[in-house]
């Protein structure tokens, strides 16, 4: 499978491995992070970002692509909807098949509320699903909640919303108490403690994990719990805009059958944003581990209904996407590859960096090799360095990787690559958005009543980068609470006529702006089909 | 161009470049997915997939993200598959034997065919863990059963109308929940925490300025 030009650097990278085996490499100091964080991080590319022209974040940078899109046309536009026509009466809506949305729905029918979910695609059709390598808590003797939320903020460069990150690093133990009572079957040893391992950036191994198949096994949890549960998901069905009442709450949404075009009205006491990231929509063309419904829609709906970004600039490139073979270009190849002993090494068999510095450190790291260093491995289709896999067995012996990551295993077998006894090529991929919807610390957006935001959809939990398994624990937490706080607001409001009268005056604004396009958004699904005419 | 092959999505013939999937190539073609589209990395089982080579006899099935095209592959996408899928409380259920039996009474009408192993896209001993269910080794079930993505190939081919992954993921839900042993440290933290064991340390790191937390972040200590 390997090119002749792959092989031979195969062989000065096994020369180099026993050599290796004894050693640690250095950590870079502050100071150099800075430094390879500026120059090869593509946050820091200035023809990556556009301007926001309108609303709260007006003037503001942002993803070319995202920029487009907030820029972009309502679908309802030139549509008349009779909102006097309710499809769907809910207390709680929840828009999102998610980690996130499913843990909501959870909780927000355990505390009695009427609650329905909807999905563009399928329940469980989400990042959740894809997570591999594990869900952080500090629930070890010689960690605490407080040492949790020095590595996240540090990690996260300083930027954190601190109200938010308390309530990560303090629900963290209970999430995975509440994960496992659902029936999560965690990695444990015999007499009952959790296996963790360090992640990028963690001072503590405080990384839970279900094989490499963790989140998969968090989300056909919560997703067989909502379906035991009864909670109505109506599947196929995206939301293409909020609706507000005449007093600005938020009072439902718009839904759009994705298989017969009908719209559909949806009328709610409180609304949950779960709609998660925004990998597919390929910044700066970078391919992505995301689900193929990442397109950024929660983002598109809260902003023309008013509500505000944070960190909106800020994107996680996963530093060990597939680079080879092209069939799985952009796949994630989990950090745990690392955390179990894997290194990072060059063309020439150097070990060019500590395994384990945080992501956005990691993934400029290896774009200097491969471009400015010129070290990488050429590939058909770019370039990438060796993750050093065999080293996993040397480490915790033969078996081991088949052991705790063996979808990793699966996943290079189908293409020949058996990566127990052949290094593999990897390179960055669009994996996370550090920002999204601003909220408070209860889950609500500031400035849309009754709005709630959960998941990879809202910004400010992790600041401007994101340590592994900080996510699946966030859409838990976040879930969680949006959901109990969704539940108990349903019970105080009254919901006013129903109006939709936002989107032609953000329209408007768009048109005084001189900013308007003919960009239909939100995007729904990304547009890979090719079409010769 | 590339090298090409011919296929056949439902019967209609395209040619597609040979080095991509059949989810790829099915976008090559023109195809908008919404069904039978997820995650396109392997995790999800949206994808589930069957073909047959042209002019040979045996029926494969596959996850369309995770399957190079072949020349000649006549192909039809299960998007959906009426799996059973039935409902109850972990809260009530114990993990015996009795409740296999009474939630999913079918597993016991198993011919032995092996088509669901056979089947399988992880491949994963479908039959066997189905086995382990029909006698209450629940655990056995959830080990073995533990890397299905739910893609539901097996109970397309199963004659005896099981829903295998339904049956596996009640044996790992069980599992989890009652058979693994219990994390105390786990449950010693939760319990510290609601009784505000942390509440003053918290407190503490975030009423430091900025520079204080730069210190403190860049000197810590990391565990070998």
């Amino acid at each position: 499978m390997f090119t002749p030009e792959m092989l031979a650097s195969v062989k000065k990278v096994e020369a180099t491995r026993s050599a290796r085996m004894g050693m640690e490499p250095r950590r870079m100091t502050a100071q150099e992070k800075e430094t390879l964080l500026k120059d090869f991080h593509p946050d820091y590319r200035a023809d990556g970002f556009g301007e926001i022209k309108i609303g709260p974040n007006a003037g503001q940078k942002a993803p070319l692509e995202l920029c487009n899109l907030l820029h972009g046309k309502s679908r309802l536009l030139d549509t008349e909807i009779d909102l006097t026509k309710i499809d769907y009466d809910t207390d709680v809506l929840i828009i999102g098949g998610g980690g996130a949305g499913a843990s909501a729905a959870i909780e927000a029918h355990e505390a009695g509320a009427d609650v329905m979910m909807v999905t563009k695609l399928r329940i469980g059709d989400a990042n959740t699903m894809m997570a591999e390598g594990g869900i952080q808590a500090a629930d070890k003797e010689n960690d605490s909640p407080a040492q949790h939320y020095l590595d996240a903020f540090g990690g996260g460069h300083f930027a954190a919303v601190p109200a938010l990150l308390r309530r990560l690093v303090m629900e963290a133990p209970d999430a995975i108490r509440w994960l496992n009572a659902l029936g999560v079957m965690f990695d444990k040893d015999a007499d009952g403690n959790m296996i963790t391992t360090h992640g990028g950036g963690t001072s503590r191994k405080r990384m839970h994990a279900c094989k490499d198949y963790s989140g998969a096994e968090i989300m056909r949890n919560l997703r067989d719990e909502v379906l035991c549960r009864n909670i109505p998901v109506i599947e196929f069905t995206a939301a293409v805009e909020l609706i507000l009442d005449e007093k600005g709450q938020v009072a439902g949404a718009i839904l759009l059958n994705m298989e017969t075009g009908d719209y559909l009205v949806a009328r709610a006491k409180t609304v949950i944003l779960a709609t998660g990231g925004a990998g597919r929509l390929h910044y700066q063309n970078f391919p992505t581990s995301n689900h193929y419904g990442a397109t950024a829609d929660g983002l598109i709906l809260g902003y023309r209904a008013g509500a505000a970004l944070l960190y909106q600039d800020t994107i996680q490139y996963h530093p060990t996407g597939v680079a080879f073979p092209s069939q799985l270009f952009g796949a994630l190849v989990t950090e745990k590859v690392r955390s179990l002993g894997a290194m990072l090494v060059n063309r020439e068999g150097e070990a060019f960096m500590h395994p384990l510095e945080t992501r956005d450190v990691s993934a400029a790291s290896i774009i200097r090799e491969c471009t400015e260093r010129k070290l990488g491995v050429e590939t058909p289709i770019g370039s990438g360095v060796w993750l050093d896999t065999p080293m996993i067995e040397m480490i915790g012996g033969e078996g081991t990787i088949e052991k705790r990551i063996p979808a990793m295993l699966r996943m290079y077998l189908n293409y020949g690559i058996d990566m127990r006894k052949q290094p593999i090529l990897v390179y960055p991929t669009l994996h996370y958005q550090n920002g999204g919807l601003a909220i408070n610390g209860d889950g609500f957006t500031p400035n849309i009543p009754n709005l709630l935001v959960a998941g990879e959809a809202v910004g400010g939990i992790h600041g401007r980068n994101r340590l592994m398994g900080n996510s699946l624990l966030d859409i838990i937490v976040f879930g969680r609470n949006a959901g109990k706080a969704a539940a108990g607001r349903a019970k105080e409001i009254e919901i006013g006529k129903l109006s939709l009268a936002h989107i032609k005056k953000y329209q408007a604004a768009l048109e005084a702006a001189d900013a308007a396009t003919d960009v239909v958004s939100p995007l729904l699904l990304p547009q890979y089909a090719r079409h010769v005419r | 161009m590339d090298n090409m092959v011919n296929v056949y999505f439902f019967g209609k013939k395209y040619s597609v470049p040979a080095e991509l999937t059949i989810m790829t190539a099915m976008e090559y073609a023109g195809y908008t997915l919404s069904r039978g589209c997820g995650c396109r990395h392997g995790f999800c089982g949206a994808c589930a997939t069957i073909y047959r080579i042209k002019g040979k006899n045996e029926l494969f099935t596959c996850l369309a993200c995770q399957t190079q095209v072949q020349e000649g592959m006549y192909i039809a996408s299960i998007p959906f598959f009426p799996t059973d899928k039935r409902t109850y409380s972990m809260e009530e259920i114990r993990p015996e034997a009795q409740v296999m039996m009474e939630l999913y009474p079918e597993i016991y009408s198993c011919i032995g065919c092996n088509a669901c192993t056979k089947a399988c896209t992880q491949s994963l001993p479908v039959m066997q863990y189905i086995a382990y269910a029909q006698r209450g080794d629940i655990q056995a079930c959830a080990e073995a059963s533990f890397d299905c993505i739910g893609c539901g190939c097996c109970s397309v081919r199963c004659p005896a109308g099981i829903s295998h992954p339904m049956v596996g993921l009640l044996a790992r839900r069980l599992t989890g929940k009652y058979i693994a042993p219990t994390s105390k440290h786990l449950v010693d933290r939760v319990e510290e925490i609601r009784h505000g064991a942390y509440d003053e340390i918290i407190e503490k790191v975030m009423g430091k300025s900025i520079d204080e937390m730069k210190e403190l972040y860049n000197h810590r200590e990391i565990e070998k």
